[in-house]
């Protein structure tokens, strides 16, 4: 993940001094915070650390006793539902909405304000006014029984079995501005000529979105996916807003769990072991990507 | 960083091939235009219902909202919920509403804000135009830190901010804003700074100009666009944040949203639905106007800052 230098350039080694001092700040944040407290939280993920961190060495025990607490199973369970559903609806419901948008409408802006708005606001905002619509005693439930379909039942949010669907559904509704966003870019990038030769080929619009347009856009859908990947994985506001991890541990995801064990139960090795997973996810996922993007030879983005 | 890939090699394929050009005179009413402008408006309803409804209920009383449904429009409006979101709405022990949080937010965001650009831009700047051996190291460090979850580094940043002594008070989440906001706006310096034209520094250069004087007198008044868009990033970013803020300090100082996250979901006495939805109003003002106001410049914005989530 060197990839960074620019190849051929002739080395000109620039010894500038206010240079470098202008970049201590970027170099202590990258080396002690970001490198010096990744390692740190991994070694210590090591230890049997409860109150306070310490180095007594208990090799895989933390994360034996993770895999077997039912609530980091849980957690990874939504996880992997919650996440998997919101990569397939962002990219579809964003890509959607791009496609209708860039049908040379009327009242562009107006719409693309819209479906944006909701990405400008805090992801406890979204929580809460989701847990407002989705109240059963007052929310849309409510509404739909009291407009004659007395047994009407969506109260995801105190089902324990679809609670992780009541939490997509704010999250959907937050995300896909951004993604949509994202995706008109995309398609704005692609030369016109390309649906002329389309049209006079005679293929149906969908076929060239499916087999022309799409294939085209990959960089675009490699970029979000990880966006939104990355996004996933530090879900945490969000869950707090709306559920509180509610109901029981129905809706607990990875984030909390380390909060939760680092802040509250005083298990540090716990929260260590649980965000050296975390780490873990991140890097399956950032690593490839890094790869294709800076690795390969090709130019950046 | 996100954007430019969409640019394909395409557009530079000879045009020979477009024979007679023009747009085909479209009729208004069509097939097509009721299923385009149908869909569309269905899709806007379902992003505008939750700030109707939220409007809608900070404006009820309570024996309203037990009563009605909460699409209803208000029968008799009334501002008292909103005077108690921001004044009298108790978190914990104290019982001065909002406007403790929101004045929290206002002294962490400015000087985070403000911190978190000087040192970025001036990064930039570095990378860009002053390049020197292992600095790329650095940077690739920097850029690859902004993917790994910020669980992974409170702790060894909680023992940092403490042996500094600075541990739960502002200053110290100021501290964590700046760091954490450095990746991404370094990046989108570093890229504005390297696409300015090198001629105008080279000039400068031969005229005797040093790196703070080159900085301040030439690159500064180019590149106000940039700073604009690291400016709404970081005030979004930052008023939004909360696991920072419920880390980072105490009670006393919590922003807004984890203020606006305690009063909602506390779990004593009757829930004030009117109340609630108007405090969750209130933390959304400063984002959402900064949002209307800027426009564009906050899609730029979002787009480059997506990564840091």
């Amino acid at each position: 993940m060197t990839g960074h230098a620019k190849a051929g350039r002739p080395n000109q080694f620039l010894r500038n001094l206010n240079s470098k001092i202008a970049s201590i700040p970027m170099i202590l944040t990258a080396v002690v915070i970001f490198l010096g407290g990744t390692i740190w939280t991994v070694v210590y993920s090591f230890t049997n650390s409860k109150l306070l961190p310490r180095l007594s060495f208990v090799g895989l025990d933390q994360y034996y006793r993770l895999w077997a607490a039912p609530r980091w199973v849980m957690s990874i369970e939504n996880l992997a539902v919650y996440g998997i559903l919101s990569m397939i609806f962002s990219l579809v419901i964003g890509f959607m909405l791009a496609a209708l948008m860039d049908q040379k409408i009327r009242f562009e802006n107006t719409f693309r304000t819209i479906f944006l708005y909701p990405f400008a606001l805090s992801f406890i905002v979204t929580g809460l006014v989701w847990q407002w619509l989705l109240n059963p005693e007052f929310g849309i439930q409510s509404v739909v029984r009291s407009l004659g379909w007395t047994t009407f039942a969506f109260d995801p949010l105190y089902t324990p079995s679809i609670v992780i669907y009541g939490v997509l559904i704010a999250a959907l509704w937050q995300g896909t501005g951004l993604v949509m966003c994202l995706m008109l870019a995309g398609l704005r990038g692609i030369d016109e000529d390309i649906w002329k030769a389309a049209r006079v080929d005679g293929i149906p619009m969908w076929k060239t979105y499916l087999f022309v347009i799409i294939p085209m856009m990959r960089p675009v859908f490699i970029t979000t996916l990880v966006i939104i990947a990355s996004g996933i994985v530090k879900v945490y506001d969000l869950v707090v807003a709306q559920t509180s991890g509610g109901p029981g541990i129905a809706s607990e995801v990875p984030a909390k769990y380390v909060y939760d064990y680092m802040f509250q139960a005083q298990n540090l090795g716990q929260g260590f072991a649980a965000s050296t997973m975390m780490l873990l996810t991140v890097a399956i996922v950032v690593i490839p990507w890094a790869y294709l993007e800076f690795g390969g030879g090709r130019k950046r983005g | 960083m996100t954007l430019k890939n969409a640019n394909g090699d395409v557009a530079s394929k000879d045009k020979t091939l477009s024979g007679p050009s023009g747009r085909k005179p479209r009729r208004v009413i069509s097939g097509r235009n009721i299923m385009l402008y149908g869909t569309l408006f269905v899709a806007a309803i379902y992003y505008l219902l939750p700030l109707y409804v939220m409007i809608v209920t900070s404006l009820k009383g309570m024996p309203e909202i037990r009563l009605g449904n909460i699409f209803s429009p208000p029968l008799e409006i009334t501002f008292e919920p909103w005077v108690k979101a921001w004044a009298t709405a108790c978190t914990g022990l104290n019982c001065d509403g909002l406007s403790r949080g929101f004045w929290n937010s206002v002294r962490i965001t400015v000087p985070s804000t403000i911190l978190s650009i000087a040192i970025a831009s001036v990064n930039g700047y570095a990378l860009a135009n002053w390049r020197f051996k292992g600095a790329d190291f650095f940077f690739s460090i920097l850029i690859v830190g902004a993917f790994i979850p910020y669980q992974v580094m409170i702790y060894p940043i909680v023992i940092v901010l403490r042996e500094i002594g600075i541990y739960g008070t502002l200053s110290g989440l100021i501290l964590v804003h700046s760091i954490f906001g450095m990746p991404i706006l370094t990046l989108l310096f570093r890229n504005y700074f390297a696409s300015l034209p090198a001629e105008l520094f080279k000039a400068a250069r031969i005229d005797g100009a040093g790196f703070w004087q080159i900085f301040l007198r030439i690159m500064l008044p180019m590149s106000l666009p940039i700073f604009v868009v690291a400016m709404i990033l970081q005030i979004t970013g930052i008023w939004n944040d909360f696991l920072f803020g419920v880390v980072f300090t105490r009670p006393e100082y919590y922003p807004m949203t984890v203020q606006l996250n305690n009063i909602v979901n506390s779990v004593q006495g009757v829930k004030e639905y009117n109340v609630n939805m108007a405090a969750t109003i209130l933390t959304g003002l400063v984002p959402l106007i900064v949002y209307f106001v800027s426009g564009r410049l906050f899609v730029r914005g979002i787009a480059a800052g997506a990564v840091k989530g």
